[in-house]
């Protein structure tokens, strides 16, 4: 058993989402702001007159914001209330993970990040990061 | 014409009969094969009973009686009292045929038309005497040709009885008839001569009288749409005048002529199908109050009343999403009318009013709204029982009660919780009702109104929009960002030339207002309620007059550009949670624009003058919590505004001043079988004498602790609020702890520590039992629970954060620092689950709470001495 995972970078984390939940990947697109929204949202996107919320992962996993030159790509996803997109830093390959590798995420993490990764996957030379994408849409 | 009426009743009966009629063709067909096949001729003859009893019903007596004698035959053959001969079948079908004649000529003329019917009635009269007289084994056993025989004189006999009994005219006709009408009974093919013939001259006469009509039936030209494929059909029109917008916009910059009259047509058309696929979701609100009727007269024999139903304007159109929205509400309101309404025919008639109350409902299309108007001619709403009943119920307390107006005395009817009904009966008094109504009515964007004169009547005024999905919208900016408000709450915009800008808004405490024709509208900023930066550099001040609910207010906004049709489209769930928007919409340039809720942003903007008011503050004490509280607000000397968490208070008192007596020097009154000492605030606050106090009645605040109490004597009681009291700034002065702006104006709170130290009573330490207050997560997904168990815990003196699922429990828990969670025991157990360290409470009610919390102070107590031990230890 093998499971394919369309992979990215947030800061130096690696994470990679089940592909089948992936919709599609866009370049950096124009967004409207909402005012006094949660901080995680970065504003609205007109994806072909769909109206998608647009979430900044570097905020959601608690890191420092993007620095001003990474223009950050969006991975708009499927959920059962719509398409919701995920500001990353970098889009990566999509992979195909043996399930051997998964592994639960240790306890030693701290309780705001460990909360949205569902497992880890041990790749060659680097880990995989399986985000949790009901907590990371979830906000509060 | 009379049947105008009855019209759309009539559209309806045509196009289900036509349906009904051509199933049966194919079904008689069918059971000629399987003549043994019950469920066929159960369905056969449900058809021709329904419509026999529409026909009834609308007075059609001619198709009635053609229909009631098929019907009898069809019934003997269902209960096997005689067999399916294809003669039988194929009088049905010639019923069929008749019954069709009739429906197109009612389509046409509104009438039945001539009755040429004499020889079917009497065919059919004959064969339901048959099946009645002759043995059904016989008949069964008998040939046609025998059958046939014998048909003949009944036949005659039958026709002369006709001839006998009826008077019509036409009757003559009857007489030549039967050898017509044998011709099938000899024929043995199913498909009979006369049924060919028979309704020939009808529609000629039908054609010549309907020339000038249109040649398609209502049968023809109506199908049956799934709702689903209407709501796509919807969608997408929005999609499409979504992308005329962009066209539109762009063209504006083109040259190309041919482009640019192309676009304009494309705008044309794109409106007129917006509307026309509007239109398909249309529904007259008769579709409501058809069911109307019946609900009265049932409740009406239970309750022992009479009650006339008068109704005005059921062809209203609404959109289907906001009829079947309206459907309960209505039903409720109407209940309510008749059952709380309308007096019984005795008092009525002692009232000098007619036995019978009239229920009247009217409604009617205005300015993109609907308006619903439920009006009752009983006892209106007796404001002093609705006033007992609130108190009763704990929603209100007797003071606030005494100085309620009568309009906010009414509205009370739409408390939650509320009923006034004294014994439950099962058609209303639940306490589950008004309230529901009123929020079902507000989430579809509409609005209820309530009034009422004692003994004349009350009044339900419902108002709704035509449509949710397409809405008219005013486009302004603000912070360099675009809104759109919905055009249905606004009143007008009114522009300042920036140098009168100054002077024609005038501040009153800090809030701005301006003068409207006289009246005093408040003004908000829109960038300082949603927080964005503007330059506030411009020629002039735009306020858009906006309506929220029952009050008005000027909303600043930096620009107005232009109406437009906008698509509401839902926000995402992550930003459901801001009341500001109503929802996101693409505009012309395809950018997203947001929707503004003005009812949010009227709450909101009570919110934001107070912060903006005093941003310094804040910026000093960066880390206040964000609390909901429940104040007292009252007056004393020279402070116009003070406060206490109302949760801290036992009670309020009027005493009179004679009561007032003295013990050890100190003032004192008999309370409640104990003596309660009294301090004077302003003797505190003021410095003696301070106060003026002329009345000769004196306001008391008792506070209380196990059964010792303090009186607070205060100049008056101002109002109960519900805040949240986001900054606080401490204060120097002694009795206060701080500042804090409530309702838009400062207010100091009271320290309950110095008013106990100058009781010289000893509770416990205030100071320290603040401290001690526990922050408590109430874990519930539904609203209203969660609402009730806060409610407890607060009256318990705790502070609350609430949390809808396990996931926002464990956040409060993680950012909050909670002392503990409560919740129900199945949510409860979850949590555990998930946060296997936090205290979790089960909860069930208040008296579980009152166990957890005291389990809770226990638990703190402990860990407080253990902290203390600790430090002790390492001191």
């Amino acid at each position: 058993m093998s499971e394919q995972y369309s992979t990215f970078y947030v800061g130096d984390l690696f994470f990679g989402i089940e592909v089948v939940k992936v919709q599609e990947v866009l370049r950096y697109q124009e967004m409207t702001g909402v005012p006094l929204a949660p901080e995680g949202v970065r504003g609205l996107i007109n994806l072909r007159g769909q109206i998608v919320t647009a979430l900044d992962m570097r905020h959601r996993l608690g890191l420092t914001p993007r620095p001003p030159e990474v223009t950050p790509m969006n991975l708009v996803m499927q959920s059962d209330e719509g398409a919701v997109s995920l500001l990353v830093d970098e889009i990566g390959d999509v992979l195909e993970v043996d399930s051997d590798c998964y592994e639960r995420v240790p306890d030693t993490l701290p309780a705001a990040q460990r909360e949205m990764i569902a497992g880890v996957c041990k790749l060659d030379g680097k880990l995989l990061l399986v985000l949790n994408t009901e907590r990371a849409m979830q906000m509060q | 014409m009379s049947l105008q009426d009855d019209f759309e009743l009539i559209k309806e009966f045509l196009i289900e009969s036509n349906e009904n009629l051509s199933k049966i063709d194919q079904q008689m067909v069918e059971i000629e094969k399987h003549p043994g096949d019950a469920e066929l001729l159960a369905s056969i003859f449900r058809t021709i009973h329904t419509i026999k009893g529409t026909c009834g019903f609308l007075g059609f007596s001619l198709l009635e009686g053609i229909t009631h004698t098929a019907e009898s035959i069809l019934s003997q053959c269902r209960n096997g009292e005689r067999e399916l001969t294809p003669r039988v079948v194929s009088l049905v079908l010639e019923t069929v045929d008749a019954t069709r004649t009739i429906l197109q000529s009612i389509e046409e003329t509104g009438k039945e038309g001539a009755d040429v019917w004499q020889q079917l009635r009497q065919k059919l009269a004959e064969e339901e005497q048959l099946g009645t007289s002759a043995e059904p084994a016989q008949s069964r056993r008998a040939g046609n040709e025998r059958l046939a025989a014998g048909a003949i004189e009944t036949l005659v006999a039958a026709g002369n009885a006709a001839a006998n009994t009826t008077s019509d005219p036409p009757a003559p006709a009857a007489v030549t008839a039967p050898p017509d009408a044998v011709a099938p009974v000899s024929d043995p093919e199913p498909v009979p001569e006369p049924v060919a013939r028979e309704p020939q001259p009808a529609a000629a006469t039908n054609a010549s009288d309907s020339a000038a009509k249109s040649n398609v039936s209502v049968a023809d030209s109506t199908i049956r749409v799934d709702v689903t494929l209407l709501d796509k059909l919807m969608n997408l029109v929005g999609e499409l005048v979504l992308a005329r917008n962009q066209i539109l916009q762009h063209s504006a910059s083109q040259e190309d002529a041919n482009f640019v009259s192309t676009s304009q047509r494309l705008n044309l058309i794109t409106s007129e199908l917006q509307e026309s696929v509007m239109k398909t979701r249309m529904q007259p609100i008769g579709v409501v109050w058809n069911k109307l009727p019946r609900v009265i007269r049932d409740l009406a024999a239970i309750c022992g009343k009479e009650v006339r139903l008068e109704m005005d304007g059921a062809e209203t159109e609404l959109d289907k999403t906001i009829i079947e929205a309206i459907k309960d509400p209505l039903t409720h309101i109407v209940r309510n009318c008749c059952d709380h309404g309308i007096e019984d025919p005795a008092t009525r008639l002692s009232r000098g009013k007619p036995a019978h109350g009239t229920l009247s409902l009217r409604a009617y299309h205005e300015g993109g709204h609907v308006n619903i108007e439920i009006a009752d001619d009983g006892g209106g709403i007796n404001t002093a029982k609705v006033k007992a009943k609130a108190v009763e119920r704990g929603l209100l307390r007797p003071e606030q009660a005494e100085h309620l107006s009568e309009r906010e005395a009414i509205n009370l009817v739409f408390a939650p919780g509320f009923s006034t009904a004294t014994k439950v009966s099962n058609i209303s008094g639940r306490g589950v009702g008004m309230d529901v109504v009123k929020t079902n009515i507000e989430k579809i964007g509409g609005a209820v109104d309530l009034t009422s004169r004692t003994g004349l009547g009350s009044t339900v005024r419902i108002k709704i929009p035509l449509t949710l999905a397409i809405i008219p919208g005013l486009v302004v900016a603000s912070g360099g960002q675009r809104f759109v408000i919905p055009q249905v709450s606004l009143l007008e915009l009114v522009r300042l030339e920036r140098e009168d800008a100054g002077r024609l808004i005038e501040k009153i405490h800090g809030t701005p207002v301006y003068r409207r024709r006289g009246s005093l509208l408040p003004i908000a900023y829109l960038n300082e309620i949603l927080q964005l930066n503007s330059t506030g550099d411009f020629e002039s001040v735009n306020i858009v007059v906006l309506q929220a609910e029952d009050r008005q207010f000027g909303l600043v906004v930096d620009g107005i550009s232009d109406t437009q049709e906008i698509v509401v489209k839902p926000l995402s769930k992550q930003l459901k949670g801001l009341s500001v928007y109503a929802g996101s919409t693409i505009m012309g340039d395809g950018k997203v624009a947001l929707i503004l809720d003005v009812m949010g942003l009227s709450q909101r903007a009570g919110l934001s003058a107070r912060e903006s008011s005093s941003n310094t503050q804040q910026a000093a004490d960066g880390a206040s919590v964000v609390e909901r509280q429940t104040l007292l607000l009252f007056r004393s000397g020279s402070y116009e505004r003070l406060a206490v968490p109302l949760s801290l208070v036992a009670r309020l008192e009027e005493f009179a001043k004679d009561r007032v007596e003295q013990a050890a020097g100190r003032p004192v009154v008999q309370y409640r079988g104990n003596i309660l000492p009294l301090v004077t605030l302003s003797d505190h606050l003021d410095g003696p004498g301070g106060g003026p106090q002329a009345s000769d009645k004196v306001q008391v605040v008792v506070f209380s602790e196990g059964d010792r109490s303090v009186g607070l004597v205060v100049d008056q009681i101002v109002d109960i609020v519900e805040e949240e009291v986001a900054v606080r700034k401490p204060s120097r002065h002694h009795g206060l702890m701080g500042s804090a702006v409530v309702g838009q104006k400062v207010t100091d709170f009271l320290d309950l520590g110095a008013v106990l130290e100058w009781s010289g009573e000893q509770l416990t330490s205030p100071g320290a039992e603040r401290k001690m207050r526990p922050l408590l997560v109430v874990a519930e997904g539904c609203p209203l629970e969660r609402g009730l168990l806060r409610s407890y815990a607060e009256m318990l003196d705790c502070r609350v954060v609430e949390a809808a699922s396990v996931s926002e429990a464990a956040e409060a828990v993680a950012q909050k620092k909670a002392d503990a969670i409560v919740a129900r025991p199945a949510l409860a157990s979850e949590i555990r689950e998930r946060l296997p360290r936090a205290l979790v409470y089960d909860v069930e009610g208040r008296d579980s709470m009152v166990r957890s919390i005291q389990a809770l102070g226990a638990a703190l107590g402990a860990k407080a001495e253990e902290v203390e031990h600790m430090a002790g230890v390492t001191a």
